[in-house]
C-alpha cells in the first residue's frame, strides 16, 4: 500500500519535473527541475531496493553534475528566445530522433522479455544474493566478474579527464606563478638589511 | 518505539508513522535548541580568546542572547529585492536549513539508536551534504546582485573541491570498518587502539593524519573560518546573505551552525568512537553513551571556534591549492596505503 503510494508519487513527480525541465522558459529553472527529477529517480531506486545506486545517483548527478550545469547556465547569459527561433525548422529532426528513441525502447523491452540472452546477465540470477548487502554484492561483482570492464571504464574516464585538462590548459609565458616552497623558505635576513647611517650621510643600497 | 505502540493495539502502519514522527521531533528539536546554545558558546569562546567578555546581558551569563536575537530577527520585516527571483529567493534558505537537519537521521546516538538504520548511511551523509551547496548557489543567483553571485560561485567551487578529498577520507574509514553503516563504524572502533585501551580510529598512526585532513576539510566544507571566503566581508559584504533579512537570514544562520554541529558529530562518530567512551575500561561505560557523544561534539566545536579565533582567512588561490594539490593527492595516497596495509595484515580475510 505505502509502497504503491510512494511509487506513484515519485513517478508522477519525476515525469512532471522532466516535462517542466524542457518547457521552462528560464534555463536555471530547467536545471532545478532536472535536479528534482534526479531526486525522484533516486526515490524509485530506493523503492526497488537498490539503495547504493540511489545514493550514487544523488552524489554524482545532483551533487556534482547538476552543480556544474547550474554553474555554466548561470555564468553564460544565454538568450533562449534566440535558440527557440529555429524550432519549426528543427522540428522534423527532433521528431525523427524521438521516434528512433521510442522504437529502441520498445525493442529493448521486447528483447528483454523474450529472455535468455546470456551476454548481459550475471551468473547469479538474483539481483542481491541473500545475506549480502546491496553495496557488498555490487562490490563483489565489480571486482571479480567485471574487473576488466570496471578498469577499462576507469581508464576511459581518466583519459577523458586528462584530455580535457590538456585541451583547456595553456601555458602563458608572461605570467609569474607562485612558488610556495620558496616563499615559505624565505627568511627575514634574505629580504631585509639593517643599516645605521650616520647623520648627514646617505645610504647606498 | 514502533513495537511499543504496536503492542498497545495500534495498527502497524499507524504505530510506525507516529513513532517516526516522534523520533524525528526528538532529534530535530534538540538539534535546533543546541544550535542556539552553540552560537552563544561560539561567541563566548571567541570573546575569551580576544580577552573580551562576550554576550553577558540577556539572562545569567548571557545564555539567552541567542534566543533574544532570534526573537528580534523574527519580528523584523522580510525584504525581498524588487529584481530578485522571488520564489527561488525564499526557497534557498529553506533548502540550506532543511539539508542541515536531514543528515542527522543516520547518526547513532547510542547502540542501535538511530532514526534510519540504513546500510548506506555514510553515502547518505555524503549525498545530503553535497546538496548544501544548492542553498547557497540559488541564493546567490536569485538575489540578482553581484556580491551574492560572486559568493555563490566561490561556494560551489569550494564545496565541490573539498568534497572530493572528504570522499577519499571517508573511504579510508569505510575500508577499516568494513561498512557504510555508521553504527557498524562506531562498533568497529571499540577497543581499537593501544592494546584495546582506546576507543576511536584517531589513535592509529595511519588514520591520525586522515583525521587531521578531515578536520580541515570539514572546516572548508562548512565555510567556517579560515575558509569563510563566501562571506569575506572585506571583499563581498556578507556574501550570499547580503540581500537577506529577517527570518530568511536567520535560517541561514541556523543552517550554518547546524552544519558545523553535524560536521563535529561526524568527526566524533567516524574518528572519536561516537557514543563509546574514549577509554575502553568498564568504569567509563557507567556514563551514558549520549553524554560521551555530546562531549565529543562539543570538543570538536571548541576546536572549530578556536581555529576561527586564531587563524587568519585564507586567500582564494591558497584555498584551491590546498584542496586540489595537497589534500586530494594525500588522501588518495592514504586510501592506497591503508588498503595495502589492511591487505598485508589480513584484515579482509
Amino acid at each position: 500500500m505505502i509502497q504503491a503510494i510512494a511509487f506513484y508519487l515519485f513517478a508522477t513527480m519525476m515525469i512532471t519535473s522532466a516535462i517542466v525541465t524542457i518547457t521552462a522558459r528560464n534555463p536555471v529553472h530547467s536545471v532545478l527541475w532536472l535536479i528534482l527529477a534526479f531526486f525522484n529517480a533516486a526515490g524509485l531506486m530506493v523503492l526497488v531496493g537498490a539503495e547504493f545506486i540511489a545514493m550514487l545517483l544523488i552524489i554524482v548527478y545532483v551533487g556534482a553534475v547538476a552543480v556544474l550545469f547550474l554553474f555554466v547556465v548561470m555564468m553564460l547569459d544565454i538568450d533562449f528566445s534566440e535558440l527557440r527561433g529555429g524550432f519549426i525548422r528543427n522540428a522534423p529532426l527532433g521528431l525523427l530522433l524521438a521516434a528512433v528513441l521510442l522504437g529502441e525502447l520498445v525493442f529493448g523491452i521486447l528483447v528483454s522479455s523474450a529472455g535468455d540472452l546470456h551476454i548481459a546477465k550475471a551468473a547469479t540470477v538474483a539481483a542481491t544474493p541473500a545475506g549480502l548487502s546491496n553495496t557488498a554484492a555490487i562490490g563483489a561483482l565489480l571486482y571479480t566478474r567485471y574487473l576488466f570492464e570496471f578498469e577499462a571504464a576507469g581508464m576511459i574516464l581518466l583519459v577523458a579527464m586528462i584530455g580535457a585538462i590538456v585541451l583547456t590548459h595553456r601555458q602563458r609565458g608572461d605570467t609569474r606563478g607562485q612558488n610556495v616552497s620558496k616563499q615559505v623558505a624565505r627568511r627575514p635576513q634574505d629580504a631585509t638589511i639593517n643599516l645605521q647611517p650616520e647623520v648627514g650621510k646617505g645610504v647606498q643600497l | 518505539m514502533t513495537p511499543f505502540l504496536y503492542s498497545q493495539g495500534l495498527p502497524y502502519a499507524w504505530a510506525w508513522a507516529i513513532a517516526t514522527i516522534v523520533e524525528i521531533l526528538l532529534i530535530a528539536l534538540p538539534v535546533m535548541l543546541s544550535v542556539a546554545i552553540v552560537i552563544y558558546l561560539d561567541r563566548k569562546i571567541w570573546a575569551a580568546m580576544a580577552l573580551r567578555k562576550g554576550p553577558n546581558v540577556v539572562g545569567p551569563f548571557g545564555v539567552l542572547q541567542s534566543f533574544a536575537d532570534g526573537l528580534k530577527v523574527f519580528l523584523q520585516e522580510t525584504i525581498i529585492p524588487a529584481a530578485a527571483n522571488k520564489a527561488l529567493f525564499l526557497i534557498a534558505p529553506i533548502i540550506t536549513f532543511t539539508v542541515a537537519l536531514l543528515a542527522w537521521a543516520v547518526l547513532p546516538f547510542a547502540k542501535g539508536a538511530m532514526l534510519a538504520d540504513i546500510n548506506v548511511g555514510l553515502l547518505y551523509i555524503l549525498a545530503i551534504s553535497s546538496l548544501g551547496v544548492y542553498g547557497i548557489v540559488i541564493a546567490g543567483w536569485s538575489s540578482n546582485s553581484k556580491y551574492p553571485f560572486f559568493s555563490a560561485m566561490r561556494a560551489s567551487a569550494q564545496m565541490i573541491s573539498y568534497e572530493v578529498s572528504i570522499g577519499f577520507i571517508l573511504i579510508c574509514v569505510v575500508l577499516w570498518s568494513g561498512s557504510f553503516n555508521l553504527g557498524a563504524i562506531v562498533e568497529a572502533q571499540r577497543g581499537f587502539g593501544l592494546f584495546g585501551l582506546i576507543n576511536g580510529f584517531w589513535c592509529s598512526p595511519l588514520l591520525f593524519p586522515v583525521w587531521v585532513m578531515f578536520l580541515i576539510s570539514s572546516m572548508a566544507e562548512t565555510q567556517r573560518a579560515p575558509f569563510d571566503l563566501t562571506e569575506a566581508e572585506s571583499e563581498l559584504v556578507a556574501g550570499y546573505q547580503t540581500e537577506y533579512s529577517s527570518m530568511a537570514f536567520a535560517l541561514y544562520w541556523l543552517g550554518e551552525y547546524a552544519n558545523v554541529l553535524l560536521m563535529c558529530a561526524l568527526n566524533a562518530t567516524l574518528f572519536w568512537g561516537g557514543y563509546l567512551p574514549p577509554i575502553n575500561l568498564p568504569v567509563f561505560y557507567l556514563v551514558p553513551g549520549l553524554i560521551w557523544l555530546i562531549l565529543k561534539i562539543l570538543f570538536g566545536f571548541f576546536v572549530f571556534s578556536w581555529v576561527k579565533a586564531t587563524v587568519p582567512r585564507y586567500r582564494y588561490d591558497q584555498l584551491m591549492r590546498l584542496g586540489w594539490k595537497i589534500f586530494l593527492p594525500l588522501s588518495l595516497a592514504f586510501v592506497v596505503v591503508i588498503s595495502g596495509y589492511l591487505m598485508l595484515t589480513g584484515h579482509f580475510a
